[in-house]
């Protein structure tokens, strides 16, 4: 009789185990697959810069620089081993770059008025609004992913199989800093 | 604080589920009480026919909205860019698959969800909504309608319109056996559960409208606060909210059928009573801007 009692608590046990394990597993694909999503839309604009850069180029001939930065910044952004906070830190200096770019069209009306261009204006804010929400998708599932493997009983589970918490995204330095107007 | 909201929203949509299932099974109960005395056979015959029906309806239903509704499908990034980005982007927030986008050809501003999953779901907006709100009351609405389809509003109150139905054929079949048995065969049954069985019966249908109703307003607060979970833009939700309702003319091809679909109610009744589609819009704003 006390053979079958323990040989069911083992058994309960191991379920449960298991079934904390493979929980703690699907947190973890959850939040890998939500930075994958950032990636893509990463990737998406790195790949539009090019056709920017050569639809303003027929335009602003003058704006060599600007055009010469951004073209440096999106070619030194592919670095695979840098982390996932410093490759949005990148992506944000990017972002301000792209901004000059964009404003720099007021003084060309005919770069303005190029459907090309507009085009693809939209497409880039479409794609930074994207990461801006695939950010916060991934915020939201860092903090489930922690809350899970630092409450109990999963915690036991978590650490025996070396589960560690995952940083949160933060927020780029200059988006914090009051924007600058120069007249 | 829009999570305490989501949870204490979920909590209730549970509870208004259960006394449906409840009520269901009471008047399959009374049904063959009245008949032959026996109140399990009853149950169980009202059951499989609620289950039956639901499943009916949800396999049926899908599409069949939007085709009532005369919507547009929009295919490309092209077309209504900043439309087709903000609705791709709030479903990688909600991580939800991109539902399919249309645009009614309507004055009136509103917006509707449809798809019983995820994966069929899409979005409907009316052409003046586009119009008249800026682009973050616009998003703030895209992300109500998202929300709905990832709280799988739609699911919940097809379900809901069915059990509807189905307590209204039962009450049906219930009041013909009361008529038609009357007076014959009643020695073996007590007095007091006739008359609680005839109101059931009397009764359910109303009650049952009254429950949906009250899921579909509860669910308008839960997406409310999912919007805000996706945007974290409260304020422009509830402008939005404040400008849709200012607008008086109503959305010509919302008809009272799907009404209840709609961001805000498109037939712009004016009272709130049991019988409202949608929860009075000030009580929206009002939660809105306590998040």
């Amino acid at each position: 009789m006390i053979v079958i009692i323990l040989i069911g608590i083992v058994v309960v046990i191991g379920l449960l185990w298991a079934g904390s394990y493979n929980s703690l597993i699907k947190h973890r694909n959850w939040v890998e697959e939500s930075w994958a999503q950032i990636d893509v839309q990463l990737k998406r604009r790195y790949d539009l810069i090019p056709n920017l850069v050569e639809t303003v180029k027929g335009y602003a001939k003058h704006e060599k620089e600007t055009l010469a930065l951004v073209i440096e910044k999106r070619n030194t952004i592919a670095e695979p081993n840098a982390s996932r906070n410093e490759r949005l830190q990148e992506d944000a200096e990017l972002n301000g770059l792209l901004r000059q770019l964009f404003a720099l069209s007021e003084s060309y009306p005919d770069l303005k008025a190029n459907q090309q261009f507009l085009h693809l204006q939209e497409e880039l804010s479409g794609t930074e609004n994207k990461i801006a929400y695939a950010r916060q998708a991934y915020n939201s599932m860092v903090m489930r992913y922690n809350t899970k493997i630092e409450s109990f009983p999963q915690n036991i589970v978590a650490s025996t199989h070396s589960f560690t918490r995952n940083d949160m995204l933060d927020i780029p330095d200059e988006e914090k800093e009051p924007v600058q107007v120069t007249f | 604080m829009f999570y305490t909201q989501i949870a204490r929203n979920k909590r209730n949509t549970v509870f208004l589920v259960c006394l449906f299932i409840v009520i269901v099974l009471g008047i399959g109960s009374a049904v063959t009480y009245v008949r032959a005395g026996d109140y399990i056979s009853g149950a169980i015959f009202a059951g499989v026919i609620a289950t039956v029906y639901t499943i009916f309806m949800i396999t049926t239903s899908t599409n069949v909205v939007m085709r009532m509704n005369h919507a547009r499908e929009i295919t490309s990034s092209t077309d209504q860019a900043f439309l087709w980005h903000t609705v791709e982007g709030l479903s990688i927030a909600a991580r939800i698959p991109m539902p399919r986008i249309y645009i009614i050809d309507d004055p009136s501003p509103n917006a509707f969800a449809t798809g019983i999953s995820p994966k069929s779901g899409a979005v409907a907006v009316t052409t003046g909504l586009m119009n008249r709100l800026n682009r973050e009351e616009i998003e703030g609405v895209l992300a109500h309608e998202v929300a709905h389809i990832r709280n799988y509003d739609i699911r919940l109150s097809t379900i809901a319109v069915a059990l509807v139905s189905a307590i209204a054929i039962l009450s049906d079949i219930g009041m013909r056996f009361f008529i038609f048995s009357g007076g014959r065969n009643n020695n073996n049954k007590h007095p007091l559960i006739m008359i609680i069985a005839l109101l059931l019966v009397l009764l359910a249908p109303i009650i049952a409208v009254v429950m949906q109703l009250a899921i579909s307003r509860n669910r308008e607060y839960l997406a409310d606060a999912s919007a805000v979970e996706l945007t974290r833009n409260p304020e422009a939700l509830a402008t939005a909210l404040e400008r849709i309702t200012d607008t008086h003319t109503p959305v010509e091809e919302a008809s009272s059928s799907t009404a209840s679909l709609y961001f805000a109610d498109p037939l712009k009744k004016k009272a709130a009573s049991l019988f409202s589609t949608h929860p009075p819009a000030d009580e929206r704003v009002r939660r809105l801007r306590q998040m």
